[in-house]
């Protein structure tokens, strides 16, 4: 008998109403209907992320087991909703000056919010489908929202036809795996599955199309090609938003899949896992060498990340999923601080995309300049700041799973990527340049950047807390 | 002596003290206040000097193991500690960074003129980074500080550097990167071997042989490129000229020695079998860099470059004591480090006084200076002297004690590093008689000024160190005999068993 326990949906509930509530009231209100849906969506997301915080130790499966509820769950939920929060924080000017300021917008972002919230909790094959679905489509139409732009509108359409194939390939996966094993449930797919010394021919198939698919979602290479130019035309916070929520989730959901029903066939799907990793962390390293645009550059970046990400995916292990989650809190800080600051920088009233316009920002925001340099420096991993942690956490699976060819390319490709990353430093200390910059920084973006680098650079005094937490939820999915 | 820092946390305070002095000048006005910013990074890079001396009185000379030792628990579940203690190698490399540092910025006083707050942040973290580096008994502490020296370095270089600072800066950091990153793997493996990162727990750990002789080429890849060896020393002779002189300054006393305390403490230390295995290769690199770079630096027309090349000839030298593995080889090899660090610091601070001057580091743009500079022609001698080891100079220490034990292991190796010395006197004497004596060619020449009071007292107390070490090295000798003895019977019961 199903029992429901709303309590356990909570932050998903007051997320729907609350989204229905403010599009409800926001189309009534005439000029200031960017202004409430956008203050009323920072309130919403406040309260959804303290009702997950709720403690519900229970770990009831409910709606015919739809969804699942566990530790691991509820903090990938607190980083997509702390991601979203960091996205509202930061954005409202720029809409403003772009004249964006639709209220569409942040009802688009909380209706992807609640698809990830259902893609991260799916415990069926539909309800996984489902979310993915949700998201997707809010985020096509945030991707093409600056409808004046033909970057934006390219980028836009692209995502949406890439996207869609790749939803085929994985309605064909779950079609294929249900066919084979005739559950759609996770727990009943693992069941069937115990009982196989080996996977079917057709279940092979269905799990390369779904891992396929969530590739797609993640941008590993060789499935990464959207990326570079959605990053590139989407406004600048949609651009952050993808680049910081959307991964998380992406991998959450990527490894879910794969330990829960697929657990013990760790050897068949890792090749594969093996195989994206490496061609993203190789990819990623150098093909942003010869970016100019810095939205292409973090996104040929954040494929870098996500490659030293699957490295802890490939071992299979307890080891490698607490490498991920810490690698996913110190990429969520990462991206916020420098898509803040990227954001508060103008030249003459324009915000600036190129990376060489930054040359001498140094002579006239020196603590501005230090804090992009520590998040460079933290992201090609360089101790002492944070970025070295995730790597080394990641590096410390990959060798305790014999994966030491996978470790060494990921060593050798973070030097080849510590070329780019400092290549920015060079270009803000270094060159010369006009100094007609501008740095716009309120309130909210000072409290994000402040934050963060607290994070980055300190990381190294006190990082037990984030360690011991990360291996207790790695724990809680096997 | 001075008995209150057995009561105090006196190495992490040596440590830290030049960090809370970045973050003084940090929270310094940002307005014309480049003299008051000066002097708090001399008053905080002074006051280390002073706690480091403190050390040094209370030291105790007959202990091997490591003393004033600090441990706490740092990274939750795993066995990550701030681990930090003082023995006799590392004693004198904190020494000699910490005499450094307040030279460096005295020496920066006039010839910085943009940015200085940021250049004297950079150099008081500098000098964290490499104290923290000599002081670390936990190896993934070692390995974050190793790194981390790589980030206000690349900026020194690369803010105040010459007119080719990009291309130096970037071939400098992404070089020993490079070299250092599989070092981490190591690392990591050692610790899921052992699961210890403790040092002297790793010294009596035993690796079985195959793993031990990758983990040491790890190592090795990184010291090498740090120390550094042929063929991998293409890096410092452009970080070299394009550094500012502070900046080469650093380079050459002490980061460079990073690598020789890396092959001491790691090499020899938890890998004998494989140290063993490899020696001769690593030895016959040194011979190779002794003889080839001298023959480079002869034929070099930039007094900076000529003293980088000559770097590595020394260097060379050292490896070669490390690797011979008899206690005179690496105890010469330790005062051959110091004893480099100083005079190379000063050769390359003595060029900078002339750069001050002329702009020009060119050799053949001088000529004849001793009439107008007899007072630094005197200095520049002593430094020379004792770059090719003359007795009665530290320099003299080192190699001889170096050639010793190499005739002790094999007596072509001991030829061949007197070759060098050979060699060095040759380069060294060539340049001297190029830029001082003659008639002065050049009529810009003519106004050259001698040494004011400032560059005097920043080289005056490196030839009293000069002197110290070469008359009296027992003051040297004494505390790093009794770990260094340590170090060999520790590779002698591993290589007979």
């Amino acid at each position: 008998m199903p029992y429901i326990n709303s309590i356990m949906f909570l932050p998903e509930l007051i997320l729907t109403i609350g989204t229905l509530f403010i599009l409800t009231v926001s189309t009534f209100l005439k000029n200031i209907s960017f202004k409430f849906s956008f203050n009323a969506s920072i309130l919403l997301l406040v309260f959804s992320l303290y009702s997950v915080t709720f403690d519900i130790d229970t770990n009831l499966f409910n709606y015919d087991n739809f969804f699942d509820n566990g530790a691991f769950i509820d903090f990938i939920k607190i980083l997509i909703l702390f991601g979203t929060l960091v996205f509202f924080l930061f954005s409202e000017e720029y809409f403003y000056d772009l004249n964006l300021d639709k209220f569409e917008i942040p009802i688009l972002i909380l209706f992807s919010v609640l698809g990830m919230m259902i893609m991260i909790s799916c415990n069926n094959l539909i309800s996984m489908y489902l979310g993915i679905e949700l998201q997707s489509l809010s985020l096509y139409i945030l991707a093409s929202i600056n409808k004046k732009s033909i970057k934006s509108t390219e980028a836009g359409l692209k995502y949406f036809i890439l996207g869609a194939l790749s939803s085929g390939i994985l309605l064909y996966g779950c079609s294929l795996i249900y066919g084979f094993t005739g559950a759609l449930n996770f727990q009943e797919i693992e069941l069937k599955l115990s009982v196989l010394p080996q996977l079917d021919l057709g279940l092979i198939f269905g799990l390369v199309f779904i891992i396929v698919s969530l590739a797609f979602k993640v941008s590993a290479v060789p499935f990464h090609m959207w990326t570079p130019d959605v990053y590139e035309g989407s406004p600048t916070p949609i651009t952050a938003f993808f680049a910081i929520v959307t991964k998380i989730v992406a991998v959450g959901l990527l490894i879910r899949f794969l330990i829960l029903p697929f657990g013990q066939f760790v050897d068949d799907w890792s090749q594969i896992i093996i195989f994206l990793s490496i061609s993203s962390m190789i990819l990623g390293a150098l093909a942003a060498m010869t970016q100019n645009n810095i939205k292409r550059l973090l996104a040929y970046s954040s494929i870098g990340h996500i490659g030293y990400m699957l490295i802890g995916l490939a071992t299979g292990a307890e080891t490698g999923i607490r490498g991920i989650i810490i690698y996913l809190c110190i990429y969520l800080f990462m991206n916020a601080a420098v898509f803040t600051i990227l954001l508060s920088i103008k030249i003459n009233g324009k915000y600036i995309e190129n990376i060489k316009s930054f040359a001498g920002l140094s002579k006239k925001y020196p603590i501005i300049s230090f804090i992009i340099s520590i998040m460079m420096f933290s992201m090609a991993g360089i101790p002492p700041f944070a970025g070295f942690f995730s790597k080394f956490y990641i590096f410390i699976s990959a060798l305790e799973s014999k994966l030491v060819f996978l470790a060494i390319i990921g060593v050798l490709s973070s030097v080849v990527a510590a070329f780019y990353y400092i290549r920015i430093v060079k270009i803000i200390y270094f060159d010369d340049g006009l100094d007609n910059f501008e740095v716009i920084l309120n309130f909210r973006r000072k409290l994000i950047i402040f934050i963060s680098t607290i994070f980055i650079a300190f990381f190294i005094i006190a990082p037990s807390y984030i360690i011991d937490t990360a291996q207790e939820l790695s724990k809680t999915i096997f | 002596m001075f008995n209150f820092i057995y009561n105090i946390p006196i190495l992490s305070i040596v440590i830290f003290l030049p960090l809370i002095g970045a973050f003084t000048i940090f929270l310094l006005p940002n307005k014309n206040n480049s003299n008051l910013v000066k002097i708090t990074a001399l008053f905080f890079s002074f006051l280390t000097f002073i706690f480091s001396i403190l050390i040094w009185i209370n030291f105790d000379n007959n202990i091997s193991e490591y003393q004033f030792v600090e441990k706490i628990k740092w990274f939750g579940n795993f066995n990550f500690y701030y681990h930090i203690g003082i023995d006799g190698i590392s004693l004198f490399l904190v020494l000699l960074s910490t005499f450094l540092t307040p030279i460096c910025v005295l020496a920066s006083w006039n010839n910085i003129k943009v940015k200085i707050k940021e250049y004297m942040i950079a150099f008081l973290i500098l000098e964290t980074l490499i104290i923290g580096m000599f002081l670390c008994i936990d190896l993934l502490l070692f390995y974050i500080f190793f790194e981390s020296v790589l980030i206000p370095m690349f900026l020194i270089i690369g803010i105040w550097g010459g007119s080719n600072r990009v291309y130096a800066s970037f071939k400098f950091f992404l070089y020993t990167l490079l070299g250092s990153v599989l070092m981490l793997l190591a690392v990591i493996y050692i610790y899921q071997q052992s699961g210890t990162m403790d040092i002297r727990e790793l010294q009596n750990h035993n690796f079985t042989d195959n793993s031990e002789y990758w983990l040491w080429l790890a190592f090795f890849a990184s010291f090498a490129v740090k120390i550094p060896m042929w063929p991998f020393h293409t890096w410092l002779p452009d970080a070299h000229v394009e550094a500012p002189t502070a900046g080469s300054v650093i380079l050459a006393g002490i980061l460079l020695k990073m690598g020789g305390y890396g092959f001491i403490r790691f090499s020899l230390g938890i890998f004998p079998v494989a140290s063993n295995f490899f020696s001769t290769y690593v030895i016959i690199l040194s011979i190779i860099a002794i003889i080839y770079t001298s023959f480079v630096a002869l034929a070099q027309k930039d007094i900076k470059k000529l003293i980088a090349y000559s770097s590595v000839a020394h260097m060379g030298i050292v490896t070669i004591g490390i690797f011979i593995f008899n206690q005179q080889g690496i105890e010469g090899a330790m005062i051959q480090m110091i004893s480099h660090g100083i005079v190379s610091a000063a050769l390359f601070l003595s060029v900078g006084v002339l750069y001050d001057r002329m702009h020009t580091r060119e050799i053949s743009f001088y000529g004849g200076i001793v009439k107008n500079m007899p007072k630094y022609a005197v200095f520049f001698m002593i430094f020379t002297l004792s770059s090719i080891g003359l007795p009665g100079t530290s320099g003299f220490i080192g190699e001889f004690l170096t050639i010793l034990g190499a005739y002790k292991f094999n007596i072509l190796v001991s030829i061949f590093a007197a070759t060098g010395i050979i060699l060095g006197a040759m380069y060294m004497l060539y340049l001297y008689k190029r830029i001082f004596f003659g008639k002065i060619t050049n009529s810009k020449l003519e106004i050259i000024t001698d040494l004011n009071f400032r560059e005097t007292i920043i080289l005056a107390p490196i030839i009293i160190l000069i002197f110290w070490i070469g008359l009296y090295p027992n003051s040297f000798l004494d505390p790093m005999h009794a770990p260094l003895e340590n170090i060999i019977t520790n590779y002698e019961n591993k290589i007979i068993s």
